[in-house]
């Protein structure tokens, strides 16, 4: 078995290959890019579309590599295979793929074609695989570091925009304040069980629960370790920064954030609540619960009076973000494995589907990406039928009807949820659903329904009409036929290494 | 007849309904929309043939046998448990021929004025949802054609509509994906909890109604949670308030759709998954739904009367009949859930006929008002002749289709649900006042001069009516092919029932006897 070979400082350089391509291809691109001064149009996008597929290669084998039967470990135990870790990182890669695509044409729409954005989707997307493998809270702390970092330049990173500027500051002061929660957390929980590996926190508090003992150490730990991760995977009450951030930020990086940030977010707090914390499930579960609660109506009754789309979209993640929870709440119960897969197949398809949706919100923002409002989106259906086409998909998709990948998502959570007998949760669920899909329909109207008497044309550059296509055949095509992905998703219940 | 049923199993007749419609929605989409005759030809072809072949299903269904027939069964997403599982009994099959003939009807004889291309791709879309819904022994399956039906109905609402389409749609959406959101779960729950029955996990309906049982008071929970969606889909009162503006604001050709076939996914749904899956659970919930159905009829009624917008009375009058429908079938006795299932066919064809007329009246006038029309009889004697047999038809005079269902639910019900009856009854009364009254102030009279150009019968509209007010002659005068067809799925469901619960259903002599 991989982890009997793979013990002590040994560095398994085959297992890790996807990391190293993505390390090189940032490297590559930032001191190439640095002599030769200006790519050939469309280049860098290619090199970066390229670097994920080389590194989707390593993926597959190491997909191969891994056993059934659980978790194996490498690098001295800090950093933990299994089929989960394959999945969510192969959705962190895909995202990047996309993003890649629809960015080409949005830079050179707004006139700052360079090495630089492209970098830092792959720096993200390195931070973000860490943070999925990770199987030690500082490892875990290093990825989470290096995601932020990226993602509070790419924010920040249209330089004519003060929007854009504002929405990096304020992502940068208040991740900051999220990182540090979390830093204090995992200090806590160091303290209470002396160890920071995950399997070795479980081993520590495993055999000490003792109605006796004061666990308020551990307690305020595990407490400050969900605050960190629920500021990043934006669930309310820490998600105020998710509108503004989502609003200013270049609309690519929007889709971005929304897909990989939150991928590997939820990953990580899967791995440490499930890995490390097992035994203190009564006390963190109900936390979940009403997070879970608190989002799903919070994000789609504060969608229901916004008049910008990319606001909505926000406000439509968090609501997203919300399910994964009903999700993750659910693999709490004990029969969890259903649980995990159905978190892990939510956010694949989310990714895709909210990417699909910002390329066509970047596609109509148009040069100076401003014209984001419902107005702007008048009259879409004859300006770009296909495009409206495509942008209906993705919002019908994301309120959950049948037909599209967002349907399977939707119907795997609350499989989870109902049998782990959270019937409550589950309604409450769906009827956020409901409250959600008037968000998707507004945006219908403003698109196919409502007169336009902007005629502009709305340009559609290659790159970004491949991912939009891209995303749309994926979305349909998983709705109607969805059985191989859960074919593969189910191999990502054996979690635990039970 | 044994001759048909064999070459039933190389002939996926079912699978065809829903697929075709799906490729012809596509073909029309994908078609250039300067070549708008093919684009009306594609869809023209399309729908017919899918109505050509629900009716080969009609003439190849053996009468006598009251189980599921050309049943068709794929695995689908095997890792759930969901399976595509089609097939047709006495109870779905006139709805899916209804829903075969009117499409090509509607796609035929209503101009949607604008977009065609665009109307004509929604409304197979929606065909095809609505046949699914029809032709589903698999519960995911059907929640998918429930929901999807939604998305074409909405655009079809929200493009093609009149003034306040938009509220219209969105109120029509909301509501059932409202609905269906308990539905959902309940479905989910369903399957799950009778894994410990069956050992696995199965979406497939007829295991699940077969095979497994529930604690009562779970499948009370369950039950209740199917029934809102079907109670919203209906619309049971109270839940019934998008009815009137999705109707009213809908397209001619929406409306005919919504009232013809729509609603029946509703009444439909409470006969096949309701009572069949959780027979105790509905008998136990009888007196809510008696109550309500009975309260929707007299309610529904007195709204119509004092409508002013024709086209509002006509969806108010929806209400009123529908719940009839209700009231039979939760009657639990033969006859009344076979004047329910013959009740939901007569309605699709006299409301849709209804909501065709009022179209043709706004398409000369330019308003629905009442008030505004007057001595329509004098300038168009043809077109007022049409109204009045339609018109009859959903009062239900003896003699045409509408009689035929009302009066077996009512006859039926009167040993279950006595006291319930003698109230709804007045509601045939209330039919016939609110029906009459509006006649009168549309058609009789001296024209103004606004109505003295009011133009007679199209041929096209001639034609167009024709075919329903043949269909309402013909089932009133000889139900007995339609209701041999209905009967034996609706005795199999009632001995199920009765095996299942502690309901057993009167026997007609002796009730008579001690009443």
């Amino acid at each position: 078995m991989l982890a009997e070979t793979l013990t002590g400082p040994e560095i398994p350089w085959l297992d890790l290959g996807w990391a190293l391509t993505l390390l090189a291809g940032t490297s590559l691109l930032l001191i190439v890019g640095a002599i030769v001064p200006r790519w050939r149009h469309g280049l860098y996008a290619t090199f970066t579309a390229l670097t994920t597929v080389v590194s989707f290669v390593f993926l597959v084998v190491l997909w191969g590599r891994v056993t059934d039967d659980g978790m194996a470990s490498a690098v001295a135990d800090s950093i933990a295979f299994d089929h989960f870790a394959v999945l969510s990182l192969v959705a962190v890669l895909v995202s990047v793929f996309l993003t890649a695509l629809v960015t080409d044409g949005f830079l050179r729409r707004e006139e700052y074609d360079g090495p630089e954005m492209y970098a830092l989707y792959l720096t993200a997307a390195l931070g973000a695989s860490v943070m999925i493998v990770a199987n030690d809270l500082i490892v875990l702390f290093l990825g989470l570091e290096t995601l932020s970092l990226s993602l509070y330049l790419l924010a920040a990173s249209h330089r004519r925009k003060t929007e854009s500027q504002e929405a990096g500051l304020k992502y940068f002061v208040l991740g900051g304040f999220a990182s540090a929660f979390f830093l204090y957390g995992i200090a806590l929980v160091y303290g209470a069980s002396g160890a920071t590996k995950l399997p070795a926190i479980n081993d520590a508090l495993r055999g000490s629960i003792d109605i006796n003992t004061n666990d308020a150490l551990l307690l305020v730990g595990i407490g400050l370790l969900i605050v960190g991760f629920a500021f990043k995977v934006s669930a309310v009450p820490f998600q105020v920064w998710t509108p503004d951030v989502y609003q200013g930020a270049p609309s690519p990086v929007t889709g971005f954030m929304a897909s990989a940030g939150k991928v590997a977010a939820f990953a990580a707090l899967v791995r440490v609540l499930l890995v490390a914390l097992p035994s203190r499930i009564d006390d963190w579960q109900p936390v979940i619960w009403a997070l879970a609660v608190l989002t799903l109506v919070g994000g789609s009754v504060m969608a229901v009076v916004q008049t910008n789309v990319k606001r909505m979209l926000a406000f439509s993640s968090i609501s997203h973000a919300g399910f994964i929870l009903v999700g993750v709440e659910a693999s709490a119960h004990a029969n969890r494995t259903d649980a995990v897969s159905s978190v892990v197949v939510y956010l694949f398809l989310y990714s895709v589907l909210v990417i699909g949706s910002f390329a066509v919100v970047t596609a109509v923002s148009g040069r100076g990406d401003g014209a984001t409002s419902l107005d702007d989106l008048r009259g879409l259906a004859r300006r770009r039928p296909v495009l409206a086409l495509a942008l209906t998909v993705f919002l019908i998709a994301q309120a959950g009807v049948p037909a599209t990948s967002g349907f399977i998502a939707k119907f795997g959570v609350i499989t989870a949820s109902v049998d782990a007998e959270s019937y409550a949760l589950a309604i409450i669920a769906m009827l956020a659903a409901v409250i959600a899909a008037y968000l998707y329909l507004r945006i219908m109207v403003s698109a196919w329904l409502a007169e336009s008497s902007d005629e502009s044309a709305v340009e559609i550059p290659r790159g970004l009409g491949i991912a939009v296509s891209l995303c749309l055949v994926f979305t349909i095509a998983v709705g109607v036929y969805p059985g191989w992905l859960l074919t593969l998703a189910d191999k990502a219940t054996t979690f635990l290494g039970a | 007849m044994i001759a048909a049923s064999g070459a039933v199993v190389s002939f996926p007749a079912l699978s065809l309904l829903i697929i075709l419609p799906v490729i012809g929605s596509v073909l029309v989409a994908l078609l250039s929309e300067k070549r708008a005759e093919y684009v009306k030809l594609a869809a023209l072809l399309t729908s017919v043939a899918t109505g050509a072949i629900s009716l080969w299903v009609l003439g190849a269904y053996d009468a006598h046998e009251g189980g599921f027939q050309f049943v068709s069964r794929h695995p689908w997403i095997e890792p759930w448990g969901i399976s595509w599982h089609l097939g047709i009994d006495g109870i779905s099959l006139f709805l899916v021929v209804l829903t075969g003939v009117l499409f090509p009807l509607v796609i035929a004889g209503v101009d949607p004025h604008h977009d065609e291309k665009r109307y004509l791709a929604w409304l197979l879309l929606l065909e095809a949802g609505v046949m699914g819904s029809f032709l589903s022994l698999d519960l995911v399956l059907f929640f998918l054609f429930f929901e999807i039906v939604l998305v074409p109905m909405y655009f079809l609402i929200g493009g093609w509509g009149y003034d306040n389409r938009i509220y219209a749609a969105t109120k029509f959406f909301l509501y059932t994906m409202f609905g269906s959101a308990f539905m959902l779960v309940g479905i989910v729950a369903t399957a799950l909890l009778a894994r410990q029955d069956l050992g696995y996990v199965t979406f497939d309906l007829v295991t699940l109604a077969e095979k497994s049982s529930f604690a009562t008071d779970t499948a009370r929970w369950l039950f209740m949670s199917f029934a809102i969606a079907f109670a919203v889909k209906v619309p049971v009162f109270p839940l019934h308030t998008w009815l009137p503006d999705a109707h009213t604001q809908a397209p001619t050709g929406g409306s005919v759709i919504l009232a013809g076939v729509l609603l029946k996914m509703g009444t439909y749904g409470f006969l096949r998954f309701g009572l069949y899956l959780f027979p105790e659970a509905a008998v136990w919930a009888r007196p809510l739904f008696l109550t309500l159905a009975t309260i929707g009829i007299i309610y529904g009624a007195i709204a119509a009367t004092m409508q002013t917008d024709l086209k509002r009375l006509v969806a108010y009058s929806s209400v009123a009949h529908l719940g009839f429908i209700v009231l039979g079938t939760f009657a639990f006795t033969d006859q009344a859930i076979t004047g329910s299932v013959m009740q939901m066919v007569n309605h699709g064809v006299s409301t849709g006929a209804l909501f065709l007329l009022v179209g043709m009246i706004y398409e000369r006038r330019h308003t629905r008002a009442i008030a505004e029309l007057k001595g329509l009889q004098q300038v168009a004697p043809i077109f007022a002749a049409a109204f009045m047999v339609v018109m009859l038809s959903s009062i239900g005079v003896p003699g045409l289709n509408g009689f035929v269902g009302e009066f077996l639910v009512l006859i039926g019900s009167f040993s279950t649900a006595r006291w319930w009856v003698v109230i709804a009854a007045t509601g045939v009364i209330l039919a016939a006042l609110y029906l009459l009254w509006a006649y009168q102030r549309v058609f009789h009279g001296e024209p103004d001069e606004a109505n003295s150009s009011f133009a007679e019968l199209k041929p096209r509209e001639g034609a167009l009516l024709a075919v329903f007010i043949a269909a309402i002659v013909f089932t009133g005068l000889y139900p007995k092919p339609m209701l041999e067809r209905i009967e034996p799925s609706v005795k199999k469901l009632i001995e199920h029932v009765e095996d299942r619960s502690d309901f057993v259903q009167p026997d007609i002599k002796r009730s008579e006897g001690e009443g």
